[in-house]
Parts: structure tokens; sequence; C-alpha cells
């Protein structure tokens, strides 16, 4: 670990071979790899793994999209392929409609707690919280690893649902009963168990990052010298502690429904397929939607708050400027933590609640957006004055920012329920979600990726392709989710196998608010945005595994001459990160102070 | 680099890592029995009033199980305290009678169950119920140990009737059963919310009792070692047990006496 003022110059010993061999470098594979309590080796399974869930929720995606298109005809080239794995559900290559609503509901659940979380929070948070705060690892190491291992349990199984006879759960991300309890098949059993083991890894997870915050911080890292990725994290670990048992409680209560055929969420009176249901009845649908969305409202903060930390960083680094507004920086993400758990009802307008309670909701509801604007403009404000380097992670974290401010922004109208009233579960509800989700969130995953890669691999990503893999990726995000505004406006309900076609104009003239032929003709448009959005992401995997032996070497250990403790660091950091505890002595953003030898100062440079 | 605060106290939390972790995810299992005691009330208010059980659970067994998980909290402080006080032989003794007082806990609940499986509701093609405890069945007939009833809902409120109903040994032709069923989770959410909050809750048991177990047994090599990392391993189990302890002293009140 070097005190170095300046951006060091190489140190051979740092690069790939390490100096000393530690004893935890020996061994095989497994041992160094698989059970690997290194919260750096740790961070990478949680990358990978998460990467490998994203590109996978990607193409089921994109197969939607066809169908949705060009309803029951067979998908073109993997046709044959979809139909030789999933069977009937994919007769001839093309897609039924159980199928398709499997795919929904998958794409759904792979997404946020198979691939965004994973890699928000397990992998840029296990790889940079202890290096950040200087401590050697997480507190509990062996934790930690049980955590991904559990992780990975839970993938496996949701990814082997899809192979089982039925196929892979049908009713949504959501899951809502009755529906989800009475399709006959067991995807929805395998969507449940996995839930289990997923939510028990977030919590070993949490309380691991929150320990290590409180616990593990080097000497002179005062609670206002924490890097704002630090404090994103941590409200991430609170929200992931405390939002999460209430899902898993329900999910226990939705297994035992499904498997020991009790009514948690059965009514008394239910009829299933025109028959009486053989159930004790007196259970609440109702029930399970206020413990999903008790969960699945802070699951969304979860999935922006790790990303506003990462844009924080890279602008700082990128700006040469301190971060304006700290405070109100960590404050806002203070309250939005705290709001988060009163929110979810928001999702509920449409379940008859009375006008006191959905009141009491939009009011929260509104409340949380102020926070939220908060930390948008203090990262923009941060941008002004600045020296901006417009490198590859620069430009995807500034482009988050008026990306997630539209997505943010359509969220309002969602917010107050008399406008919910015309769009709940419609497709502006998918285009907001996805601003917020997609050129929000992915985009500073992407940018971090980038960011941080010099640090794991001593080299840095090709410049060029990162440049195509940037405006690819935010023209054709935008192509593909911008109309879908138009469409929910003009009232295109969600999660229609056909894309509305049972309901538009061309079907039915006679009706009135038929979706129109341009409505429905935004399809083919949207597939070919999602066609070419795959396509642009072929340069980044190239450029992501070709860059770690052919890349442009980085030069030093902290090439992009930042001031926090990660890059003050060996490259790649050993076991332990630090021989001796390292000594903070500055806030996270000492750029361009005046009077300063360097236009930086790290944090652990003495005065 | 090693790991500090894995057994002194840092400075300014005056906690070690495990104390943090473990308290942290306490707050995570008040989360989670919190979420199942929110459905057993949603589902309590929802339900009619008359078709709502009172008395299907034994009160002194119950009160019974109470005790023993009190008295199993108390000589878990006093195992920590002994290993305090430099007592290891005194530490062994009590946390024996602790793991003796969980698995005394576990086989009382298990009698509780098995008293529920073998409870039977019969629906007679008459039009008759037959209510009571399982003595014999064949493929001919089924004999109960219980009652006939005219109307279901006299089989809901049991307090009421406290030991004003007889039992009696009842025989039934299987040709006249339309349903038999057991007084399993399926029968009704009461029991559904009952099996699920006590199962999850002797799930708990079980495992602290296993990590208790564990530290008594192989685990306690480790006070040779290093003591003070040992008796902060016995606190942290012991912090679990209390919360397990804390949330029965919630069951108990809010199924068996309300």
């Amino acid at each position: 670990m070097q005190t170095a003022t300046q951006p060091t110059a190489h140190h051979p010993e740092s690069s790939h071979h390490p100096a000393h061999h530690t004893e935890e470098d020996a061994g095989g594979f497994w041992s160094r790899y698989f059970f690997s309590t290194d919260h750096k080796i740790i961070g990478m399974q949680y990358g990978l793994t998460a990467l490998t869930f994203l590109l996978f929720g990607f193409f089921l995606m994109v197969i939607m999209r066809w169908q949705i298109a060009h309803p029951n005809e067979p998908v073109p080239v993997i046709g044959p392929l979809l139909a030789s794995l999933l069977g009937s559900g994919a007769a001839h290559g093309s897609i039924s409609a159980d199928l398709y609503n499997s795919f929904g509901a998958m794409h759904g659940t792979i997404m946020v707690f198979l691939a965004i979380v994973p890699l928000a929070f397990g992998a840029f948070g296990n790889y940079l919280v202890p290096l950040q705060i200087g401590a050697p690892d997480m507190a509990f190491p062996r934790i930690n690893m049980a955590s991904y291992q559990v992780y990975l349990l839970g993938g496996v199984i949701m990814f082997v649902s899809f192979f089982i006879p039925g196929g892979a759960a049908q009713a949504g991300w959501t899951s809502y009963p009755p529906l989800s309890l009475t399709i006959p098949t067991d995807g929805q059993t395998f969507w449940l168990i996995a839930m289990v083991f997923l939510i028990t890894s977030s919590l070993l997870g949490a309380v691991n990052f929150i320990a290590t915050v409180i616990q593990l911080r080097a000497p002179g890292m005062t609670w206002g010298r924490l890097p704002f990725f630090v404090w994103a994290q941590f409200v991430t670990g609170f929200l992931l502690l405390l939002a999460f048992p209430p899902l898993e409680a329900a999910g226990v209560m939705q297994l035992m429904d499904k498997v020991a055929h009790t009514s948690f969420f059965l009514p008394t009176g239910l009829a299933v397929e025109g028959r009486l249901a053989q159930v004790s009845g007196g259970g609440s649908p109702l029930l399970w939607q206020h413990l999903f969305w008790f969960l699945a409202h802070p699951e969304v903060y979860v999935l922006i708050l790790p990303a506003m930390g990462i844009v924080a960083e890279i602008i700082a680094n990128n700006t040469r400027k301190p971060l304006w507004g700290y405070r109100s920086l960590v404050g806002a993400t203070l309250s939005i933590g705290f709001l988060s758990f009163i929110v979810w009802a928001h999702h509920m307008y449409m379940t008859g609640m009375g006008t006191k309670i959905s009141s009491f909701f939009q009011i929260t509801t509104m409340i949380i957006s102020i926070p939220s604007v908060i930390i948008l403009t203090c990262l923009l404000v941060s941008l002004w004055g600045g020296s901006i380097r417009f490198n590859t992670p620069m430009l995807f974290a500034m482009a988050f920012l008026p990306m997630f401010g539209i997505g943010g922004l359509t969220g309002l109208p969602l917010g107050l329920s008399y406008a919910d009233l015309h769009l709940h579960d419609t497709y502006y509800v998918i285009a907001h979600f996805h601003y917020v989700v997609a050129p929000g969130t992915i985009f500073a995953l992407f940018a971090g990726l980038y960011y941080w890669y010099p640090k794991y691999t001593g080299r840095i990503m090709n410049e060029f392709w990162g440049k195509i893999h940037f405006w690819g990726s935010l023209i054709f995000m935008n192509l593909i989710f911008q109309p879908m505004f138009a469409q929910g406006m003009a009232g295109m309900l969600r999660r229609m196998a056909d894309g509305g076609a049972n309901y538009s104009q061309a079907r039915v003239p006679e009706a009135i608010g038929g979706l129109s032929h341009s409505m429905m003709g935004l399809h083919t448009y949207i597939l070919w945005a999602a066609f070419s959005l795959g396509l642009v992401q072929i340069p980044f995997i190239i450029n992501f595994f070709w860059s770690i032996c052919h890349g442009r070497p980085a030069g030093s250990d902290n090439p992009w001459a930042a001031t926090t403790l990660e890059w003050q660091t060996p490259t790649p950091p050993p076991h332990g990160n630090f021989t001796s505890a390292p000594r903070v002595f500055r806030g996270p953003y000492e750029y361009s102070v005046p009077g300063h030898a360097a236009d930086f100062t790290p944090q652990n440079q003495p005065d | 680099m090693d790991i500090p605060y894995t057994v002194e106290a840092r400075p300014d939390t005056g906690l070690y890592n495990a104390k943090v972790g473990i308290w942290l995810f306490l707050a995570s299992e008040v989360m989670l029995f919190g979420a199942l005691f929110s459905a057993y009330i949603l589902l309590r208010v929802g339900a009619t009033g008359d078709l709502w059980p009172h008395g299907w659970l034994n009160i002194p067994i119950g009160t019974f199980n109470t005790l023993v998980l009190i008295t199993s909290s108390i000589t878990t402080v006093m195992a920590w305290a002994s290993l305090k006080m430099n007592q290891f032989g005194r530490f062994k003794f009590f946390h024996a009678c602790t793991i003796l007082l969980s698995l005394a806990f576990v086989c009382i609940k298990s009698y509780e169950y098995h008293d529920k499986f073998t409870h039977y509701e019969i629906h007679l093609t008459d039009g008759r119920i037959a209510d009571g405890h399982l003595v014999k069945s064949t493929p001919e007939q089924v004999i109960i140990h219980g009652r006939f009833v005219e109307d279901r809902k006299e089989l809901f409120d049991l307090r009421a009737q406290g030991a004003s109903h007889t039992h009696e040994e009842i025989t039934l032709p299987r040709a006249q059963i339309k349903t038999m069923e057991n007084y399993g989770p399926w029968h009704h959410t009461y029991l559904a919310v009952y099996f699920t909050l006590t199962g999850l809750h002797a799930l708990h048991v079980i495992g602290g009792a296993l990590v208790i177990g564990f530290l008594w047994g192989p685990g306690s090599k480790l006070w040779r070692q290093d003591p003070d990392r040992f008796t902060n391993r016995v606190e942290i189990s012991g912090l679990f047990w209390h919360f397990v302890d804390l949330v029965w002293i919630f069951l108990f009140p809010v199924l068996y006496l309300l």
C-alpha cells in the first residue's frame, strides 16, 4: 500500500503477480475462486453471474418483443431451438400465450433480483466498500461467501424452472394470488423456493455491509469523510435488511398455499375453472399485495441508490471538482431510506382503497420525490465549472442524469391516484420504470465497469468501442422506451401476449378507444430498436474480455488520478488490501484544491 | 492485515463486529415475524366473528412451554456470565440445561402438533358433523373419540363451552363420510397462521439449539485458545436465543389467549 503524493509509476510487482504469495493464493481453482472469502473475488463472482443473468433477461425480452410485434409467428432463426428446449410452449417456434407470460414474469424477476441488485450491491458494493473505507475485507468474510453461494443456488433454481413440465412461473414478477396459486404447474413453486434463497442471500449481504461500514472504517475515516458511494451502499443495506423479510414471510405463506393447501391468500368462495376451490378460504389476496409491495417499493431504491453512488464518484473524478452538496446528498439518501418504507401502496391504488389511505400514500409519494430531486440536482450542479473529461465512464454517468430525470418525473403522474386510474398497468408504467432502471441504473453500472476496470485488471477498456457502446445504448434505449409512454396513455395494457391486438381498432373497429394503427405500429420500431440494442452490446462484451489481456495498460495504480482509497492500493489489491490500516486525513473529493501541489489529493495523504 | 475488532470492542461504537452483526440480523427477524403477525391481524380482522376459533390450543401446555423458554433464557445468561467469571464448568452446566430445555420445548410442541394432526372434522352424507380425535382407521370405518355437532359454528368457540361438551367413541362407516379433514394448516386460516408462526419459531429454536449445542460441544475447544472470542460467541448465540424467547412471548398470548 503506498502513501504516495503523486500518481505512482507502475510498480513491477503490483500488476498481475503480487510480490508475496499468501496462503490464500495457494490451493486449487475451487478453493481460490469458488470458496474464496476475499471480498474482491466474491465481488467478481457476483459481477460475472449477474452480467450473465442480465444478458439472459435481455434475450427473454427480445423474444417477447418479437411475439408482441408478430403475434403467433415463429421466432426467426432461433424458433426451432426454442421449440426443442421448451417443448409445447414454443411449438413450431412460436411463443404461446402461457410461455409469453412466463417470459414476462421471469424477465422481471431475473432483471431485478438476479441481475441488477447482485451487480449494483453484490458486485460493486462488495468490491469497493472495504477498499473505500480502508478495511482489509468485509466484517464477516465467510458470511460473504455464503451469500454469493446462496444467490447462485437461487439463480440456478430460477433458471432450471424454465425446463420443468409446465415451465417457469407465469403470474408476473409480482406473483399476485389467486392467479399465481391456481395455475396448475410447478413453476411458481420453484419461483417461491428460489426467492427464499435470494432473500436469504441479500439479508446476509446486508448485515455484512452495514457492520463493515460501522466497524471497519480506517482511522481518520469519519462518517463525514466517507465517499458518497459508501453512504449509498450503507442505506441500501438497511433497505435490504428491513424490507426483504416481509417478502420472505409472504413467500413462505404463498409456498404453503401452493404446497400445503392453506388459504393465506385464497378468499372464501373462490371458483377455479368453474368449480368451488377445495380450500379452507378465509384468506386475502390483498395481504399478498401489501407484503409484496412493502418490499418491492424499497427494492426500487435498492436499484437506484448504488447507481447514484457510482455516478457521484465518476462525476467528481472527471470534473476534477468536489461534489456539490455532499451533506445534502447524504441527508437526501437517508431520507429516501426512511421514506421508502411508507409509500408502498401507491402500487395498489386500484385495489379499492378509501380516499384517506390513498391520500396518505400520495402525500408520502410526493414527498419522497424531493430527496430524489435533491440528489439529481447536486449531481447536475457538480458539473458546473468542472474541467470535464469525456471518457466512456463519464459519458455513461452524465447520460444517467437526464435519463433518470425522465424516469423520475414520469413517475409523478403514477404517484397521484387520479392520474394513476388511467395509467395503472399500462405501458406508461413500463416506460417509467424502465427509464429509471435501463438508461438509469444500467448506465451507471456500465459507467462503473469502465471506471473501475483498471483497478481490477491493470488495463483500460478500449475507448472507441466504449463510445460506440455508449451512443448505441443511449439511442436505442430511448427508441425502445419513449414510444411506450404514448402507447400507455393510449390505453395499451401490460402483459398482453398479443401486443394488444385483441383490443385494436383493426380487430374491433366499432369499439371506442381501441388501440390505433399507429400505436400498434410502434411495436415494430420497438422490436428493431431492441434488437439493435442487443447488437450494440456485442462490442461491449468483446471489449470487456479482450481488454483483460490486450487492453491499454493503465500505466499506474491510479490512472484516473482519483482521491478515494481504492485507487491508493496496488493493482489488483492483494488479500488484506492494505499492509497496515491506512490513515485518512481528508475528505473524499479534494480535487483542484487551491495551494495543493497536484489537482487531486488522496484521502490518505498526510498534510 | 487482519480484520480488526473481531474480539475487542471498537472505541467509538463500544461493540465488537459480531455484536453489530447479530443485532442487525435480529432487526431483520423482527421484520420477518412482524410480517407474520401483521398477516395474522389482517386475516383475523377480515374474518367473520363467529367463524374464528377460540380455545383450540391447550393453555396449560402453552403456559408450561412459555416457562420452559423463559427458564432457558435465564440459563443462557448464566452460562455467559459463568464464562465472564472464568467458570467453564458452570458454563457447561448451564448450557446443558439450555439445550435440554429447548429439547423439551420442541417435544411439547411436537405433541401439540400431533394432537392437531390427529383431530378430524368429518362431514357425513346425512348432513351431521362429527369432530374428534382418531382412534382407528380401517378401509371400512373410522372410529373417533369425539362428538356430533349440529352447526359447524359450535366447533369454533371452545372457550365459551369450557368442559361442557362430552366425548364418546363414535364409529363411522366410510360410506357415510362425505369429507374428512384433520386440523392441519389447510383446515382454517387460524391454523395456517398458527402452524406457520410456531413452525418458523420452532425452526429458530432448533437452529439456536444447534448453535448452542455446537458451542457447548466441539466449539468449546476455542475456550483454551482464545477465551474472549469464545465468550463473545456464547454472547452472540445468547442474544439470538433471547430473541427467540421474545417471539414466543408474543406468540403465546396472540395465538393461545386471544
